[in-house]
């Protein structure tokens, strides 16, 4: 995995509480097999219209949002499905970053484990930052994962938390993975211990 | 003497393989469900790494989400979607996965078939790929979703790297009166705190109503933990569990099944055990509950006006709530019964078991759906169909009108070829009415499968109560 870097960015705005993933990519498309191409049905329904022309007032579809790094979303951004569909559409994008005043769970593990870095900040730097952009949609942020600091278009840092473990995966490319299997030994000395409740190759079921 | 510790506890305590230093703890997985829509690029990430299932004995897969519910002699009509299918019974094949194909029949939504067939049991760790995992809960286990990524972790080693959640008490006190159900109890607690108000928590229901509840019910209600933002919702296991489970095809047998049924009876929450948080509900207040917007949180009484987006409490919730208005085409201050609708979908992981079909029967018996709507019934499984065959429960549903369709997630993801045209409406017993969920341009109103037979026969949004004999 590559290592994430302190970026500069202009910033996407979409101010709508509880986006949840079937906006961020509609299930008719998790018909694929692969991980690719998703990129472009990134908000497809928000995003084009009915006869699949871009909407040209839709955030994404114009400078600077077509340009940013950063999504600036509201409450609770990536509620619902469990699909991982929702951040490799946002990162094929070119999203690497999505600020909100919460994440639902599910989004927030996948989003850490495709280098899409959810920022959860103060509804009140919320709305700070979501006025400055009103003023002046060509600001940028810039966010440190190292220091985790996300610096507001007018100079403020804000401090912003994350999992220590996720912070250090990304910061050194590490993957999770690879980290699980080096547990080998733990891993086969608790099965040792622990009988298995269930065996599903049990019984045969008609087929 | 130990802490007294709550259910979610005592099974993540017993979960826990390791806590390496400066990450989270190694967790083990008891269960692991796969389906077609959310495993495919795991596999592929196990090929490129030359990696092996570690544990096929404790993975269990079928299809369902892009699965059309037509007739299974039929091939998948959709070219993406059958390759989709294929490739998970090649998957399956290869990496030596048991799995319930198209063809299988006893293939079913993933939810349904894992406890219809026993694979679900008190005290487990249970994963899957898709976010109602939580659905296994109502047999007091830590069910719960997970992304690709870790669909493939668990694939490679049974384990996940898992931070403890905070742990919720939803009491659920009263009785439901006569026309209420399990549906309308979980509709009630995700408008109560919201569809965010679970975050970071694991739901444990508790409380005289919850207990009264069928295990076909638990579930409607633990299904639908994720929409009030917790990842998992369990109810700690009673005779009505031992009850369902004994004589499935997985459960334990003989002295097995003794041990247990001991161990099982150990699980539930001790005396004095604390929770991070609490809410009460008192069931015997209830009424249908239905919603109005585009997220299960917005949702009333099926009497009660729909709420004007100018008393939201901040400028954002105000425009989420018009915008939510203006894409179902309603206005505030009115109920919507007597709304027209144009399709009614009883099914999906949170509605389609016998007891679902069962209570729609109850209002469709004898009666003709209205001629303006479409009506499917979808099964939750194959197996499902038949016993609702065997009690003849398909006949009242076609001579009323209605389609009686083959297993699967249907209408509920519209990714299988049932869905919603643009700017119809329709009454669901899914669990989901996001913007486009149940087809691009649809409108969902989420309801119980007694509101949706009401609505079907009538051909608008009705109460059920005045149709119940």
């Amino acid at each position: 995995m590559e290592k994430f870097t302190a970026f500069e960015s202009w910033v996407a705005v979409l101010p709508v509480d509880n986006i949840d993933t079937d906006q961020i990519i509609p299930a008719r498309f998790l018909k694929t097999t692969s991980k690719e191409g998703l990129g472009d049905q990134l908000f497809f329904d928000w995003r084009y219209d009915a006869d699949g022309n871009p909407r040209p007032d839709f955030v994404i579809n114009r400078p600077p949002g077509n340009r940013a790094q950063v999504l600036l979303a509201g409450d609770n951004f990536g509620c619902g499905s469990s699909r991982e569909h929702a951040p490799w559409a946002l990162t094929q994008f070119g999203f690497r970053a999505v600020i909100s005043t919460s994440f639902a769970d599910i989004f927030k593990g996948n989003a850490l484990k495709n280098a899409l870095l959810p920022i959860v900040v103060p509804a009140e730097i919320h709305a700070r930052l979501l006025k400055m952009l009103e003023a002046d949609p060509l600001a940028q942020v810039r966010v440190d994962l190292a220091s985790q600091t996300l610096t507001l278009p007018d100079g403020t840092a804000v401090e912003f938390p994350v999992d220590s473990f996720a912070k250090t995966c990304l910061l050194e490319g590490i993957d999770e993975l690879g980290f699980l299997l080096k547990h080998e030994a733990e891993i086969a000395a608790y099965e040792q211990a622990h009988p298995a409740p269930v065996d599903t190759l049990s019984v045969k079921l008609d087929a | 003497m130990s802490q007294p510790r709550t259910i979610i506890q005592k099974i993540w305590d017993s979960h826990v393989v390791c806590q390496p230093p400066g990450a989270p703890a190694l967790l083990y997985i008891d269960l692991h469900l796969v389906h077609e829509v959310t495993s495919p690029q795991a596999f592929d990430g196990l090929r490129q790494r030359g990696l092996k299932v570690r544990r096929p004995d404790r993975t269990f897969g079928t299809c369902d989400h892009s699965t059309p519910t037509t007739p299974r002699d039929l091939p998948i009509v959709d070219p993406i979607a059958r390759a989709q299918v294929e490739q998970f019974e090649k998957n399956c094949r290869e990496f030596g996965i048991p799995h319930f194909g198209f063809q299988n029949p006893r293939q079913g939504i993933v939810h349904v078939i894992g406890p219809e067939h026993g694979l679900t049991q008190p005290g487990m760790t249970i994963v899957c790929g898709d976010s109602h995992t939580a659905t296994h809960g109502a047999f007091g286990a830590l069910a719960f979703g997970i992304g690709t990524s870790q669909v493939e972790h668990v694939l490679a080693t049974q384990c996940l790297l898992q931070a403890p959640s905070k742990s919720f008490a939803v009491r659920v006190d009263g009785r439901l009166r006569p026309g209420v159900t399990a549906k309308d109890i979980i509709l009630a607690l995700i408008a109560k705190i919201g569809v965010g108000g679970g975050t970071g928590c694991v739901f444990e229901y508790t409380g005289a109503a919850i207990r009264a509840l069928s295990m076909e019910e638990r579930m409607t209600v633990c299904n639908m933990s994720i929409e009030g933002g917790a990842r998992a919702g369990l109810i700690a296991p009673d005779e009505t569990t031992f009850e369902f489970l004994a004589g499935r095809p997985f459960a334990p047998k003989g002295e097995a099944w003794e041990r247990a049924v001991a161990f099982w009876k150990s699980l539930p929450t001790d005396e004095g055990a604390t929770y991070d948080r609490e809410v009460s509900i008192d069931a015997s207040s209830l009424e249908p509950m239905i919603t109005y917007g585009t997220n299960p949180g917005m949702g009333i009484p099926i009497s009660a006006p729909v709420p004007d987006p100018a008393e939201a409490p901040d400028a954002v919730e105000r425009e989420t709530r018009r915008k939510a208005l203006a894409y179902m085409g309603i206005e505030p201050g009115k109920p919507l019964t007597g709304r027209p609708v144009n399709v009614v979908f009883i099914g999906s992981c949170t509605n389609s078991r016998m007891t679902d079909l069962r209570a729609a029967a109850t209002v469709l018996r004898g009666r003709k759906v209205s001629p303006n709507v479409r009506v499917l019934v979808v099964p939750g499984s194959q197996s499902i169909k038949r016993q609702a065959e065997a009690e003849g429960l398909d006949r009242i549903f076609r001579e009323a009108g209605a389609e009686w369709r083959e297993a699967g997630c249907s209408m509920c993801i519209a990714m299988n070829g049932d869905q919603l045209a643009p700017g119809e409406y329709a009454v669901s017993t899914s669990n989901r009415n996001f913007e486009g969920r149940q087809g691009k341009g649809g409108r969902t109103f989420l309801a119980s499968p007694l509101t949706a037979a009401a609505s079907a026969v009538t051909g608008v949004v009705t109460d059920p109560r005045p149709l119940l004999g």
